[in-house]
């Protein structure tokens, strides 16, 4: 099968232009988990009720569940890799990735306990930081943030040693 | 200050949102950055795929932003500077990545090219965004106030003139690609 995949520096550069299309056209950044963050007040509704929503001083200032630009953005990026993985001829339903696979076995109930957990605490610890690889990552280090670079680093260190706690032991992949 | 090149407000917003989250969402998948496997290896240092789409996509942008901020074309996005919150929210983020194997971004991108365990994260994270929510009263009253050093950006630490910033940061760029390209070389498996 012919890989789907472009050149990496080719990706990040169209994606830098993006993000300029973004900031000049729109006057906004390109960013990802405020949007989930307002589809989680969205899905808190039904159980605490739209008062109960609107109560919360973050749903109410910082993530309004509604479809604006960033929720949008979320529901456009899924539907962007939808269309093109399916006409890449890349799409595949897979619930075990390899290398997880390898180190913690093929058990499916495993694997999805484990991303829903990981999840959580990345979501948790993107709106706590106030942004994630996109927001943080990409447009608030492209404009020399402090928060950002501060985000970058510190998040990737963390990342190395949770990496090598997890997967030190599968090292012939 | 009104941006004179943003002619997208309004309700055309939403479907600028819906467009350019698609381009992001088909760049993600094509960047190979949907995938659990290249991601949990960058982190091993057994693939630079991630670090050459970030570094590039920052540059490009970075300098590209400069210019047009030069001309006063674009507005400067800066989210706060609040230490102590940036490094614990920083430090589960990059705990919550390996575990999950995606970042939000190319999370949902994933689940777009059928990855069912990215689809259990975003259970995840609309839950940890619940959670957050919840928090969020007593977060704002005792850890975003720490160390708040407000919407700094890096040039306004220093005497260094916005391009000197900008030269350093394509340096920088270009150092890491190098060492990528000398590090891939040298160990030829994968």
């Amino acid at each position: 099968m012919k890989s789907p995949r472009w050149n990496p520096y080719l990706v990040g550069a169209l994606i830098g232009v993006l993000s300029l299309l973004t900031f000049s056209l729109a006057d906004k950044p390109i960013g990802m988990s405020t949007g989930i963050a307002q589809a989680s007040g969205a899905c808190a509704m039904p159980v605490i009720g739209s008062d109960g929503v609107a109560e919360n001083t973050y749903w109410a200032k910082k993530a309004v569940p509604a479809w604006d630009y960033g929720s949008l953005f979320v529901l456009g990026s899924f539907l962007g890799a939808l269309v093109s993985a399916v006409m890449s001829g890349n799409f595949k339903l897979e619930s075990v990735p390899k290398i997880w696979r390898e180190r913690f076995g093929s058990s499916v109930m495993k694997r999805m306990v484990a991303a829903f957990i990981g999840g959580v605490v990345i979501l948790f610890g993107a709106r706590l930081a106030d942004g994630c690889t996109s927001g943080h990552g990409i447009s608030g280090s492209l404009q020399l943030a402090v928060s950002s670079w501060a985000f970058f680093l510190v998040m990737f260190a963390s990342g190395i040693i949770t990496s090598f706690l997890l997967f030190r032991r599968n090292s012939k992949a | 200050m009104p941006n004179p090149l943003a002619f997208i407000t309004g309700p055309n917003l939403l479907w600028a949102g819906l467009l350019f989250g698609f381009l992001f969402g088909v760049l993600l998948h094509r960047g190979g950055v949907t995938d659990y496997n290249v991601i949990v290896k960058q982190f091993l240092f057994r693939d630079f795929t991630v670090l050459k789409v970030m570094f590039t996509a920052i540059v490009v942008g970075g300098v590209g932003l400069f210019i047009l901020h030069g001309q006063e074309l674009t507005n400067w996005h800066i989210k706060p500077a609040t230490m102590l919150a940036v490094v614990l929210g920083a430090v589960l983020f990059g705990i919550g990545m390996v575990i999950y194997g995606y970042c939000p971004g190319t999370g949902v991108a994933a689940i777009g090219a059928g990855k069912l365990d990215a689809l259990a994260g975003f259970f995840g994270m609309l839950v940890g965004g619940i959670a957050y929510a919840f928090s969020y009263d007593w977060i704002a009253a005792n850890i975003l106030p720490v160390a708040d050093l407000g919407k700094k950006r890096l040039p306004e630490l220093s005497p260094l003139p916005e391009w000197v910033w900008y030269a350093g940061l394509v340096a920088l760029a270009a150092v890491v690609i190098a060492l990528v390209a000398r590090f891939e070389k040298s160990s030829p498996k994968s």
